[in-house]
């Protein structure tokens, strides 16, 4: 239990990180850092196959994208805007209201029986695959479609038709 | 063979990632310590074979590494879906074929994209 709680304080502690760091560059990679304590929680919970997905795919596929979004998008310090303070204020005042609805979300929660699992080992690998290809094949055949239409959508923006040209 | 794991298995590797990263780190540190150091305007500037610098190294580059990179993230979600039928397939092959052709109906899909993206020259630098 006080594993969680250092665990827990570090992934609060590097995601605050993220956001405070003036360098974007800078902010991605505390994003991989608490990406990585995520995957420690999976781990705490037994979860691993989700640790390891995250691990491989979040850590390392999605924050490289992450870079190059961030290389894409030309932010320099003289071609990025001042912000005005009018647009501040709408965004104080916007986070303020985000912070009402979650702690008045927060105040309605209920504290439930801690629940038991049966089987402890249930997010293992094994088990997981046993779920997927019998039960959850449907969804498991459609997420295929979803990949197909998304590298077909990718190349279709990205890529240059030469004939236009 | 059930094996029963826990989170407490992962405490080797816990250990492992320790000794691999407190090298890395006391080399790098040790090095800073020991090396000699001269800080002067010319040393610290960066330069590449000698040439002074020119302009910004935050410039916006090509969409075609973006391509790159996005395809690797969606095969890379494809491979992870074959890790449980990889442990698995001992157990389904044993009942009939109908682990064998499930995969083969998503690979199946994903192999047409590769097809049409291959065809599309997605991957080819002009």
């Amino acid at each position: 239990m006080n594993l969680f709680y250092f665990v827990a304080f570090l992934s609060i502690f590097f995601s605050l990180l993220v956001i405070f760091s003036k360098n974007p560059v800078y902010s991605v990679l505390f994003l991989i850092v608490t990406f990585f304590t995520f995957s420690v929680h999976y781990i705490l919970l037994n979860a691993q196959f989700l640790a390891i997905v995250n691990f491989i795919v979040y850590m390392g596929a999605i924050m490289v994208l992450f870079l190059f979004v961030l290389m894409l998008l030309n932010l320099n310090k003289d071609t990025e805007p001042m912000k005005s303070s009018l647009l501040k204020i709408a965004g104080v005042v916007s986070g303020l209201c985000l912070l009402l609805t979650l702690v008045g979300a927060v105040k309605s929660l209920n504290v439930s029986e801690p629940l038991i699992l049966k089987d402890p080992g249930i997010g293992l690998v094994k088990n997981l695959g046993k779920v997927l290809f019998n039960e959850f094949l449907l969804p498991f055949e459609v997420s295929s479609i979803l990949l197909f239409s998304a590298m077909v959508g990718s190349v279709l923006l990205a890529k240059k038709d030469p004939k236009k040209i | 063979m059930e094996t029963q794991t826990s989170a407490i298995n992962y405490l080797p590797i816990v250990f492992q990632m320790l000794v691999a990263l407190g090298f890395v780190v006391l080399t790098m540190v040790l090095t800073h310590i020991i090396g000699p150091k001269r800080k002067s305007k010319e040393k610290l500037s960066p330069f590449e074979s000698g040439i002074e610098v020119v302009g910004n190294a935050r410039q916006p580059f090509s969409i075609k590494y973006f391509l790159v990179a996005i395809l690797f993230v969606l095969f890379d979600i494809e491979v992870i879906f074959m890790y449980p039928w990889a442990v698995n397939f001992r157990e389904m092959s044993l009942e009939g074929f109908d682990g064998l052709i499930e995969m083969l109906v998503f690979m199946g899909t994903l192999l047409l994209g590769f097809i049409y993206i291959i065809k599309k020259k997605a991957l080819d630098w002009e």
